[in-house]
């Protein structure tokens, strides 16, 4: 493979960690209180507001029953209000970021929702406030689990990725298709996807490590 | 209505209390608790006792708020706890400590972190919260273990921590839910007589609930028998199992006393009296006359042989507690004479039926 070749994949490597470390950023950023809202605001939990959490749920659901590559379009405009541009790699950080808020308000809501009940009437007894029960109960008891959860949402922004070629969003799964499919050069191809495959396994693993290392529940951690 | 020993005021009080879970879509209304009167002085350990869905749950809820009557008053040290907004009964809460069946602890915590819990939620700072939790740490004989998350500590164990943190905040009143009924009966005994140290060093008032009367035996000095969410009995321990009322008190007391009948016996057991059979009397033997020679001096006095079935001697709240199947002849004239010997001591004699 010539130098230029390198280069480029070296690039829309760079591209691709920027896009998803980026989404799942802000993804996280919101996903995250929205998923400890889901969790507790039904009707008798910590904060409730059961129409709030119907509507709320209905719009992740609406959000994350949308295929990606329609909603990277159907959201140009918001795109371009946000970052200024409907193309390139800064563009696709919204759609990504978009898909990424349900997504992650979900597996942190499922999270949240295995947390043993009793240690929040534990803490109840022992005066806290709602707030409190979440920070001090809720989300420690959780964190290996939304640890994996945050780990699977990286690991498909990375496939989501691969189709903001579509809007000229860049990183491997765009180069991908442009030069090792439209040109057919598969030895990129296999590159790009040898690439991906080192990425996916690398957040998986660094993943797991971080989970296991909160985990407290087994004798030996 | 009152019994005699009680002070003046006591530091918990029900007053009619009762609680109905309304209807909901596919179950119809659910009452917990009916009319329910209960007062526990300070520094007492007062057991209530019943079957699951008895409704014991619920009424330990009421103490701390975690439910709140549907009618009634609940009175924890002067304060009507569900007329409290919640940021007044979560301060209330502070001063009530609760321990639990499954101990409850957080997972993430170490030992020393989980009994700091109860602290910063108070907002207590660092240095006070250490200086709070290590002599709990001591109390508990855990200090060895301070950095031990809840994982590496046997169920003891961690009902030791479950203690400790209850008592963080150096309440008045400790609520134990079913607090050994996870445990095997050694680590129960231990948790029982540590929470008795407490009760008396500390002079912590405690309420706990349970389904089993031997905790009833050992711990509490005055007992509640619930039963389909209304109180049927209580009184002290010692006169709840010397002279039980209620069917299902019986049933609790006979458990761990030997009140019970034993199973070949009451195979055996018949209504009418055939040639040569023998009648048998369940004779429970209370107070001082417990530890008299009371069979002895009834073969003597009335020349009649009595014989052993089944029985048990043991000691409830400080008291010698006998209960004995005796059987003897059963001729009517003598029989009349054995019981009324038997009766006029404090002892109970019930004639159960004849064996041959």
């Amino acid at each position: 493979m010539s130098p230029e070749l390198l280069q480029l994949i070296a690039w829309s490597t760079v591209d691709t960690l920027v896009m998803v470390g980026l989404s799942g950023l802000f993804g996280t950023l919101v996903g995250l209180p929205l998923g400890i809202f889901l969790a507790t605001s039904r009707s008798n939990e910590l904060f409730p507001a059961p129409a709030t959490n119907r509507i709320l749920g209905l719009v992740v659901n609406a959000t994350r029953s949308t295929p990606f590559i329609i909603l990277v379009v159907a959201i140009v405009p918001l795109t371009r209000f946000i970052a200024g541009t409907s193309i390139g790699t800064r563009a696709a950080v919204v759609p990504l970021t978009i898909a990424a808020i349900p997504f992650i308000a979900r597996v942190v809501e499922a999270a949240i929702r295995e947390v043993d009940q009793g240690l929040v009437e534990a803490a109840r007894a022992f005066g806290a406030s709602p707030l409190q029960i979440v920070q001090k109960v809720l989300l420690p008891e959780a964190m290996p689990a939304v640890t994996l959860a945050l780990t699977l949402t990286i690991v498909s922004l990375l496939g989501f990725s691969a189709m903001v070629g579509a809007v000229g969003g860049g990183g491997l799964g765009d180069l991908g298709i442009r030069y090792g499919y439209q040109r057919f050069m598969p030895e990129v191809m296999a590159t790009v996807v040898l690439v991906l495959i080192v990425l996916v396994q690398g957040v998986q693993t660094l993943g797991e490590a971080i989970a296991r290392r909160l985990d407290k529940r087994t004798r030996n951690s | 209505m009152l019994p005699s020993d009680l002070p003046s005021r006591p530091l918990i009080a029900f007053a009619n209390v009762g609680k109905v879970y309304p209807a909901r879509d596919n179950s119809a209304e659910v009452v917990a608790l009916d009319d329910i009167n209960l007062q526990v002085p300070e520094g007492a350990i007062v057991g209530v006792i019943g079957r699951s869905g008895a409704g014991k749950s619920t009424l330990i809820r009421l103490i701390n708020g975690l439910e709140r009557p549907s009618h009634g008053q609940v009175l924890v040290n002067g304060t009507d706890i569900a007329a409290l907004d919640e940021g007044r009964l979560r301060e209330a809460r502070r001063s009530i400590g609760m321990i639990f069946q499954h101990f409850n602890l957080l997972s993430s915590r170490t030992a020393f972190e989980n009994i700091a819990l109860p602290l910063e939620i108070a907002g207590c700072a660092r240095p006070e919260i250490t200086s709070r939790v290590e002599p709990l740490l001591a109390m508990v004989g855990l200090a060895d273990k301070r950095d031990r998350y809840p994982a590496e500590l046997s169920g003891g164990q961690k009902q030791r921590v479950g203690i400790a943190r209850a008592l963080a905040t150096q309440p008045k009143v400790l609520l134990s839910d079913e607090a050994t009924s996870a445990l095997d009966p050694e680590t129960t005994d231990q948790i029982l007589s540590l929470l008795k140290t407490i009760n008396a060093e500390l002079k912590l008032t405690i309420v706990f609930i349970t389904h089993e009367m031997s905790v009833v035996k050992k711990l509490a000095d005055r007992v509640a028998v619930l039963e389909s969410g209304r109180i049927v009995e209580q009184g002290t321990t010692y006169e709840i199992f010397a002279n039980p009322r209620h069917a299902t008190t019986r049933k609790f007391v006979g458990s761990v006393t030997g009140g019970n009948a034993p199973d070949w016996l009451l195979a055996r057991l018949r209504s009418e009296c055939r040639p040569g059979d023998s009648a048998v009397l369940h004779v429970a033997f209370v107070g001082a006359e417990a530890d008299q020679p009371v069979l002895s001096r009834l073969s003597r006095s009335l020349a009649v042989d009595v014989n052993i079935l089944h029985g048990q001697v043991e000691t409830i709240a400080g008291h010698p507690f006998g209960s004995l199947f005796i059987s003897v002849p059963s001729d009517p004239g003598i029989l009349r004479s054995i019981i009324a010997e038997l009766q006029a001591s404090q002892n109970t004699a019930e004639h159960l039926g004849y064996v041959s």
